[in-house]
């Protein structure tokens, strides 16, 4: 026997009505249903027009991230259980124009991340007859945590500057970059400071720190921003005494 | 004003997005748009998990990787093709290598390799346990770099405009505002990937709808070997999450209800600590799902809430050994299975995980239809012949993407300017898909119908088939497709509508899985993971040969075969365990590409 649980849903048809209002419906769960498990259950039994996206459903496509009960979090790695006994509140990320329904207009991200140049920049890249690029295991931990990013937006939608100012180039494009800079096979660094080190880069956040913690992936995206804050103020000041590119 | 492209790339995963950047590297002046119903870092490459496949140890050779491919597939590959994928295989995983993937090393530096079912030598390149993530990540992200892309994210193709027998470009829904739109080319490039979702249990994502086989399919161009379903013997039973065949090569076992190993039973070898290469744990996939039913006949499975399973033991491997090798296992089992493998023995079943099958095409990508292309699950050029080995799927996504991009940049480049007329079929589409998709006031919900094809499926073409099962399967999806007239939509919004997705997807899929049971029926043997236990034998006087379904304009389909390529390696006996062969290389142009000692 499975038990119910009451989900409030918030619906926004932009053909129909100027802001969000919420739905609710009652589903089955048992200990092992996700959040998103939920959402199926409605949109496949109860109400063909709710609209959110999911796909891989074992939490690495990023696709399915929501607020439930006010915070971010993948809904497939979300579980009903943990809200017992409800009602659950699932709502669309906070931070983002919302399309319809549960589904947010992430393209602001997605133009941002072309900006810090998320792949290897070299001067002359080896041939291949070469083979591999040396990287011993200790070079590859020095990035390999920032590279675990998802593209979920959950942190930018935990993220309060980000909130206030969407210019703020955010959490998870700063921690691409610096899984390139940190990257030993990369020397790009120079081309993605002047991105950085723009007023709405690194120096927008404040340390709140919010990022990391709705991070499902632990990258870690503050601790990447606070790194890389102090990278950049040494060689800022190193450019006082020798112009780059000398 | 219809945009227009050289090329059109229809799927953005890891195929999709070698292609692209192919096409970008062979001739920067051609145009390249990358339609996708999904944003390229969410393609279901991202769920792979163990390593790609491509020889560089020093003790390996190019001979060993093409013989371990040919068996495996019970000698249903074409040799020409796994020839020269083996040969390409690991320049296009160093490729990626310098592009940035994040690959596990040794201590000096190199890249690491580890073993996997059916290899007989250690050459599956991972990252972890997230391998097609990253690649997928290092694709999409240095993708970017190619100011010729254009990507149409969160678009969905219903249809490939063809004029006169030549294939220019696609028909496609904006989800985000509901317009249709064609999108011309000169080319275009199917990389949609498999149809897992045609089954009820699967590793695959809900994207996994076969839309690229039916678009083919429907334009004309003929699937081939599509009764050939993967099942993946390690599946989580509740979900179909899938537990990497990774898990076995660093040295898990699978254990039966009385704790024994019990593929020692199956001639898969006996019993060792620790893994040895194409025996026990490590045997071909197909032969390890099989054992499985056999075992569950015999009363030796664990009965769960969540069906029969056996056990993954990965206790032995300590919790250091787990986090550095598999840690997403143990990620997936914590969260999903409510357990800790570095404690708990994981139950797992048998779950379907890939299609051999797909658009028939060739060493080029190329399809029967002129300007239509396809790499990756999607296509069948055919490499995994009736079996894939694992870590041979990530590898063939980059071989064949790059040959299909390139070939296609080539025949775009000398190819005919697109006839403006195609651009009529834009409006039959339109009328269609709001006649079938609005207009609709009928009583049958989508995923009704979707569960009942899935059931299907399972109960007519699971691991073991026969004549009976599936002609009732045949059956019930002709009826299945007379419902599908009758379905109701209730979502009439033309924002994001999803429900109209799905409805096209059902569509695609039951096309699909028609093709999947006619070719079933009509293949009268036992062939790799094909089983059928009315023939229960391998039949190389008839059927050493690949079926290719085309549709009839009334929606059935016929069926022809056409002999499979054997080059050097006459059709020989599967064998695994200790009597498996040992394979030499005869020569000297097979060297691996990296040299030097390894740890």
């Amino acid at each position: 026997m499975s038990d119910h649980i009451t989900l409030q849903i918030a619906r926004y048809r932009p053909e129909q009505e100027s802001e969000p209002t919420f739905n609710e419906y009652e589903v089955p769960y048992t200990k092992e249903s996700a959040v998103l498990d939920g959402l199926n259950y409605v949109k496949d039994r109860l109400d063909g027009t709710l609209v959110y996206r999911w796909s891989c459903r074992m939490g690495i496509c990023g696709s399915c991230g929501m607020s439930v009960n006010g915070e971010p979090k993948l809904t497939c790695a979300t579980f009903l259980a943990d809200y017992a006994p409800g009602p659950v509140r699932v709502e669309p990320l906070r931070n983002f124009p919302i399309i319809r329904d549960l589904i947010v207009d992430i393209g602001d991200f997605m133009r941002k991340l072309v900006r810090v140049k998320p792949w290897i920049v070299r001067e002359v890249d080896k041939p291949l007859s070469e083979g591999e690029y040396r990287q011993t295991p200790e070079q590859l931990d020095e990035y390999k945590q920032f590279s675990m990013c998802i593209n979920c937006m959950l942190c930018y939608s935990a993220c309060p500057i980000y909130g206030l100012d969407p210019k703020f180039i955010g959490p998870a494009a700063i921690a691409l970059a610096q899984r390139y800079n940190l990257d030993n096979r990369d020397e790009g660094a120079g081309d993605r400071m002047e991105v950085l080190s723009e007023y709405d880069g690194i120096w927008g956040c404040t340390f709140v720190g919010e990022c990391t913690k709705v991070c499902p992936k632990h990258v870690d995206p503050a601790g990447a921003i606070q790194r890389y804050k102090l990278t950049a103020a040494l060689e800022s000041m190193k450019s006082f005494f020798a112009p780059r590119g000398a | 004003m219809t945009p227009s492209y050289d090329v059109v790339l229809v799927g953005g995963g890891g195929a999709g997005l070698r292609a692209a950047i192919a096409i970008a590297e062979t001739n920067p002046r051609l145009t390249i748009a990358l339609v996708s119903k999904v944003y390229p870092m969410r393609s279901h490459t991202v769920s792979a998990e163990g390593g790609a496949a491509g020889v560089i140890a020093p003790d390996d050779s190019i001979e060993e990787h093409i013989y371990d491919t040919i068996s495996g597939g019970d000698w249903l590959c074409d040799q020409d093709a796994v020839e020269a994928f083996v040969r390409e295989a690991p320049q296009e995983l160093l490729r990626l290598e310098h592009w940035g993937c994040p690959w596990s090393r040794e201590p000096d530096g190199r890249v690491a390799v580890r073993p996997f079912g059916g290899m007989k030598k250690m050459r599956t390149w991972f990252a972890a346990d997230k391998t097609g993530f990253h690649m997928l990540h290092t694709l999409f992200q240095t993708s970017l770099k190619y100011g010729s892309v254009t990507r149409y994210d969160e678009w969905f193709v219903t249809r490939l405009l063809v004029d006169d027998g030549r294939v220019q470009g696609v028909v496609a829904i904006d989800l985000k505002s509901g317009r249709v739109e064609a999108i011309t080319a000169k080319a275009v490039i199917l990389c949609t990937g498999g149809c897992g979702k045609v089954f009820p249990f699967t590793t695959n994502a809900a994207i996994k709808t076969g839309d690229g086989m039916a678009l083919a399919y429907r334009a004309g161009a003929p699937l081939k070997d599509m009764e050939f379903v993967q099942y993946h013997p390690t599946g989580l039973p509740l979900t179909g999450i899938l537990i990497t065949e990774a898990a076995r090569a660093e040295g898990g076992y699978l254990l039966n209800k009385d704790g024994y190993r019990y593929l020692q039973d199956y001639n898969l070898g006996t019993p060792q600590p620790h893994p040895v290469f194409r025996s026990m744990e490590l045997g071909p996939r197909d032969r390890l799902s099989q054992a499985f039913v056999k075992e569950l006949e015999k009363g030796r499975t664990i009965e769960t809430p969540y069906g029969h399973v056996v056990h993954l033991d990965l206790r032995h491997l300590g919790e250091k050994e787990i986090n550095a090798k598999i840690p997403f296992v143990r990620e997936l089992c914590t969260k999903y299975q409510n357990l800790d493998p570095v404690r708990d023995l994981i139950p797992v079943r048998p779950v379907i995980h890939y299609m051999m099958g797909g658009v028939h095409t060739d060493m080029e990508g190329a399809t029967p239809l002129p300007g239509l292309y396809a790499a990756g699950e999607v296509a069948c050029v055919s490499i995994n012949g009736a079996n894939r080995l694992g870590s041979n799927s990530l590898a063939e996504c980059l071989v064949f993407g790059a040959r299909a991009g390139r070939a296609a940049a080539e025949y775009a480049s000398r190819a005919p300017a697109v006839n403006p007329r195609v651009i009529a079929q834009k409006t039959d589409e339109h009328r269609r898909l709001e006649q079938e998709l609005f207009s609709r006031k009928g009583r049958e919900r989508i995923a009704t119908l979707r569960d009942e094809m899935q059931k299907t499926m399972e109960e007519s073409a699971g691991i073991y088939r026969e004549a009976s099962s599936i002609r009732t399967g045949i059956e019930q999806l002709q009826r299945l497709q007379e419902r599908y007239a009758d379905i109701v939509i209730e979502d009439h919004s033309r924002t994001f509508n999803t429900e109209r997705v799905a409805a096209l997807e059902l569509s695609f899929m039951l096309d699909i899985a028609q093709a999947m049971l006619a070719s079933a029926l009509a293949r009268e043997e036992s062939r790799g993971a094909h089983q059928r236990t009315d023939c229960p034998t391998r039949d190389d006087q008839r059927f050493l040969a690949h079926a290719l379904v085309s549709r009839n304009a009334d929606g059935s389909c016929r069926l022809e075969y056409r002999p499979v390529t054997i080059t050097r390696w006459p059709p020989a006996e599967r064998v695994y365990g200790e009597g498996a062969p040992h394979v030499r290389s005869h020569h000297a142009a097979d060297r691996p590409v990296s040299s030097g000692a390894r740890v």
